[in-house]
């Protein structure tokens, strides 16, 4: 598989989806293409984020610990992205994310987005857009939320 | 600082009076024979070419008679040797033979004097530069914190030089000199009194003038030799410094002073040259005034007939000679009193006040003998600003406990720490070792019963073992080294320790076996948790494998077992190993080409294209266009991703394979390639792009399988056709076969680890050592390892590491004390923590004393000493259980 077919995969990623061509094909060629066996943990609950991975084939498990042990939340496939809030911000990973088969991935790296973020303010532009329309989301969703509260007559 | 030494003509006369005498009396037995051969032309001429007694065709003239002149009571003459009878021509030959025979024997015995001189006055820099290094052997500490060591060195190896030239000609040359101007003088005085007399006055005011004259310029020499030594001292800077300036920016600030210093430099020896030539062509006109007076007066006597053309043309000849022998006294002269400043300059600066004295450095081979208890009394010490380190310390230590000296930074806990290695001096007070004075003992006593390691330990420039064991070489050996060396060492002054003999003192050791002393090495470096670090040195050191033939096959064993795991199903994807038949796409196209190790710069990936016969094959094998269409797909590429960023972004050197400087120029030969096609260069320039190109990691999709074919025959091509002067120059890799030109590591794995497999590198790692800790050839890496070069001062090390290094050495001693001074300052507290147990552990028992830099680990150690501001603020001994927790 080479960088053309990975920056298709990555076009297909919201946060991606509006940015050229070309800087997608920059973003895959800075990027690291890295395997996991079954099994394989991608990271842990708590680490220290610096990476993202778009997972390109395969599927991961997405597990947070409980007093119980780890508890699978969630499962992820091809064309999804995990760990991306690290490459905005500093903040420990929330869960642990386990290869659930053999995994091809695009490791992103938080040093390389940002050197192209840093340039590049057309692609910070797109970032940016991409982040203001999930704000959105997130707060028509809460707004929804506390209708529904209100209309059960909890607050 | 100075207290006076000894003048240069002492120095020279003490060490080389018998040789002076020799070759003086070699010289002064020379001059009769100089003055016959000034003599012989003036018989050739009057006598057999202008006829003075050959009156008759037939008349002859005794040849070699020898008559000593008498007083007239004892018959006036005494007739030594009759002579031979000669007739006029016979009698010119023979003259003009004994002429020739005098030459020849005057020039070897000036041969001999020199070669004489020559020896002795290297005899004499060698003792001289021994003695110099010898001092600062014996220089305090304190001094040797000040000194420069680029300006030592400087006056060591080049500012005493000229004293060995000289030392040769101190006595001889003067008075060979001043022999030979009298006897050319004389010689002129007995031809004709008035122009001996004559050239007597110039030879004189020649004598006193140009001296005088000289003397700024011997000033300006001085100011020259202390500017040089400055700069050699600033370069030494520059070189240290050199990190520290790059990082600061202050390279143009550097630049600046050493343009200022070499100004200075070119004014002093401006008006040098400026002086000199004119004193040397004051000197030459002085010297041309008397022919002009033997000329025009001479010829003036010649003419009157007060003097014959033989004595005019004999004095014209005696005369020049005179003025080489008396240019050259006065250059003896001048060279002598620049030799005597240098002398001065340099011996002043090796005089520094508490030398050590030279007994404390005479080698003992008595066996050891024990320190008894070290007991301070009232010590105060302070540093060099004056700042009190201790201050009114009273203690008393039995060698028998673990000791920690603790208390805030500064307290002077370092100073008693330093105080234990005599690094530095008391001011009051007295430390006793048993009945001893402590600062009295024997370098060989102390250095072989107390240990030190200290935050900062030097470390020379040899291996890892050199260094360890470098403590256990005080003891002089003397053997091996050939008798004539060893007795010219000593003629020279110099000891005769032999520095090829094995020093290593196996008494400490407690045995000779090196596999003993292999253990014990990893035993102390486990200890100071660096055992791991030189594993690794030794998994990337090369091995060579006509030295080790039996390591090499051990290695290649280990290979097999490796390749054997990694078949394993959860490992089959970690390594792309190396197979002649197939393209390795974790390795780059010029690797994949050359496929083998090279330590020869003209054979590494980067440089093949600039490799004939790389060329050659490239051609022969029709690669060219190919690998131009994959540079003009790489540089595309490159534009494409490239082309908006600032020249200096990191991205360029991380990821481009065109630096930002050459874009533009990829980007016209784009365009030529669309239009007007690519020109000569152009192909060449996009065909160097591919070389570096790896498939797994880059990704462009390259690599196709045309491609991967071409490039295959290629590989057999380059080698196949490979030019004998260049086969030499590497290794091909070879199933089965051990490469001398790789790093072991890649000798194990024999492949690449495959890029974009998580966690790949680890991983191999993890198995590389398994298989070699069942292979049991852990000491094998371990010794390639301890091979490892640890650089100028340790530089190639870590600070770390150089810590962890220098507390290593001072373990392998085994030393009655060991004292530990802030020697793990670098390390995390674990590792400190870890550390700090083991060598405990290791020493219950014997003393050591810690200076630690916390006061956390306080509570191991048998006693602890509390610091403030220089005093002993508290001492409590623990007991084991309290020790034991």
């Amino acid at each position: 598989m080479s960088i053309l077919t990975e920056v298709e995969l990555l076009r297909r990623i919201p946060l991606f989806s509006n940015i050229d061509t070309s800087r997608l094909k920059l973003l895959a060629f800075t990027s690291e293409r890295l395997t996991f066996e079954n099994g394989a943990i991608l990271f842990r609950e708590g680490d220290r984020g610096d990476s993202a991975y778009l997972i390109l084939t395969g599927k991961v498990a997405i597990s947070v610990g409980s007093p119980n042990g780890d508890v699978v939340v969630a499962s992820l496939g091809a064309n999804n992205i995990v760990g991306e809030m690290s490459l905005l911000c500093e903040m420990p990973r929330t869960a642990t994310v386990t290869a659930a088969e053999p995994l091809d991935t695009l490791r992103i790296k938080k040093d390389q987005f940002f050197g192209l973020l840093r340039d590049l303010p057309q692609m910070t532009l797109e970032i940016m857009r991409e982040l203001a329309v999930r704000l959105n989301n997130v707060n028509k969703e809460l707004s929804a939320a506390h209708a529904k509260l209100r209309a059960a007559g909890l607050e | 600082m100075a207290t006076t030494h000894q003048s240069l003509y002492g120095y020279i006369w003490k060490h080389s009076r018998r040789d002076q005498l020799v070759i003086l009396s070699i010289a002064l037995a020379a001059q009769p024979f100089y003055f016959l051969t000034l003599t012989l032309p003036k018989l050739i001429i009057n006598g057999p070419i202008q006829g003075e007694g050959f009156a008759t065709p037939t008349a002859t003239q005794n040849f070699m008679r020898l008559v000593v002149g008498l007083p007239e009571w004892l018959g006036s003459q005494w007739v030594l040797l009759e002579g031979f009878a000669l007739e006029r021509v016979p009698y010119l030959f023979a003259l003009s033979f004994a002429f020739l025979a005098l030459v020849g024997f005057n020039g070897f015995l000036k041969y001999l004097i020199n070669t004489m001189k020559g020896r002795l006055g290297e005899r004499l820099l060698r003792r001289l530069r021994y003695d110099l290094i010898d001092r600062v052997l014996r220089f305090p500490p304190s001094h040797l914190r000040k000194s420069k060591q680029s300006e030592i060195a400087s006056m060591v190896k080049d500012e005493v030089e000229p004293l060995g030239g000289f030392s040769g000609d101190a006595v001889v040359w003067p008075v060979f000199l001043a022999g030979q101007a009298l006897t050319a003088l004389i010689f002129i005085l007995v031809q004709s009194f008035w122009l001996g007399l004559v050239s007597a006055v110039v030879v004189l005011g020649q004598a006193i003038i140009i001296p005088r004259l000289r003397r700024p310029i011997l000033q300006l020499g001085k100011m020259r030799q202390l500017q040089a030594r400055e700069l050699a001292g600033r370069v030494g800077e520059i070189v240290d410094g050199g990190a520290d300036i790059r990082v600061h920016g202050t390279s143009n600030w550097e630049r600046a002073d050493i343009v200022r210093r070499l100004g200075r430099i070119f004014d002093i020896r401006f008006e040098l040259y400026q002086r000199k030539y004119f004193v040397k062509s004051l000197n030459n006109f002085m010297a041309q005034m008397t022919p002009f007076i033997f000329y025009a007066a001479g010829g003036y006597f010649v003419i009157t007939g007060q003097l014959d053309v033989g004595q005019l043309v004999a004095v014209i000849v005696a005369y020049k000679d005179l003025p080489g022998p008396i240019k050259e006294l006065i250059d003896w002269d001048l060279q002598r009193q620049d030799v005597q400043i240098k002398y001065d300059q340099v011996m002043d600066q090796f005089q520094p006040d508490g030398m050590t004295p030279p007994e404390h450095h005479e080698a003992s081979k008595e066996p050891r003998s024990p320190l008894a208890a070290i007991e301070l009394k009232n010590v105060t010490a302070i540093d060099d600003a004056g700042f009190t380190l201790l201050d009114d310390v009273d203690l008393a230590l039995p060698l028998n406990q673990t000791v920690a000296v603790t208390g805030p930074g500064g307290c002077g806990k370092e100073a008693l720490g330093q105080l234990f290695a005599r690094q530095i001096s008391i001011k009051t007070g007295t430390v006793k070792a048993g009945d001893d004075d402590f600062f009295a003992l024997s370098e060989a006593t102390a250095s072989r019963c107390i240990a030190y390691a200290g935050p900062e330990s030097y470390f020379f420039p040899v291996n890892l073992t050199e260094n360890l064991l470098y403590g256990l070489k005080q003891s002089p050996r003397d053997g091996v080294a050939s008798e004539r060396s060893r007795r010219e060492a000593i003629r020279a002054g110099n000891p005769a320790f032999d520095a090829e003999a094995d020093w290593l003192d196996y008494e400490a050791l407690g045995t000779r076996d090196p596999k003993i002393i292999l253990e014990r090495l990893v035993d102390v470096l486990t200890m100071v948790d660096l055992e791991s670090d030189v594993y690794q040195f030794g998994l990337q050191a090369r091995l060579n494998p006509k030295v080790s033939a039996e390591a090499a096959d051990r290695i290649v064993e280990a290979r097999l077992a490796l390749h054997e795991r990694l078949a394993a199903p959860d490992a089959v994807t970690l390594v792309e190993r190396f197979d002649p038949e197939t393209y390795n796409r974790n390795a780059s196209i010029a690797e994949n080409i050359l496929f083998g190790a090279s330590i020869d710069p003209i054979m590494q990936p980067h440089n093949l294209t600039s490799l004939p016969h790389f060329q050659r094959v490239v051609a022969e094998e029709g690669l060219e266009q190919h690998l131009v269409a994959m540079g003009q797909s790489i540089a595309e590429t490159m534009l494409e991703l490239f082309r908006d960023f600032p020249p200096d972004h990191p991205f360029f050197d991380e990821f481009s394979f065109i630096p930002s400087s050459e874009l533009p120029a990829y980007q016209q030969i784009m365009k030529r390639a669309k239009t007007s096609g690519l020109t000569y260069p152009d192909r060449a320039k996009l065909s160097v792009l591919p070389l570096r190109y790896i498939e797994a990691r880059h990704r462009l999709g390259l690599i196709t399988p045309d491609i991967r074919e071409r490039l295959l025959a290629t590989r057999r091509t380059f080698a196949e056709t490979l030019p004998a002067n260049l086969k030499p120059l590497i290794s091909f890799y070879e199933e089965g076969k051990y490469n001398a030109a790789a790093s072991i590591q890649d000798n194990i794995l024999m492949g690449r680890v495959s890029y974009g497999v998580a966690q790949a590198n680890e991983r191999v790692n993890v198995l590389i050592r398994e298989v070699l800790d069942k292979l049991d050839v852990r000491d094998l890496i371990i010794e390639a390892g301890l091979a490892f070069h640890a650089g100028v001062g340790g530089k190639r090390l870590t600070t770390g590491q150089r810590q962890k290094l220098g507390l290593a050495r001072a373990l392998i001693k085994d030393p009655q004390l060991l004292v530990v001074n802030g020697a793990l300052a670098n390390l995390d507290d674990q590792q400190k923590t870890n550390i700090v147990d083991r060598v405990l552990k290791h020493r219950a028992g014997k003393a050591t004393i810690w200076v630690l830099t916390k006061d956390d680990l306080a509570d191991r150690f048998d006693r602890v000493l509390v610091f403030e501001h220089g005093r002993l603020a508290a001492d409590r001994q623990q007991t084991l259980r309290e020790a034991a927790q």
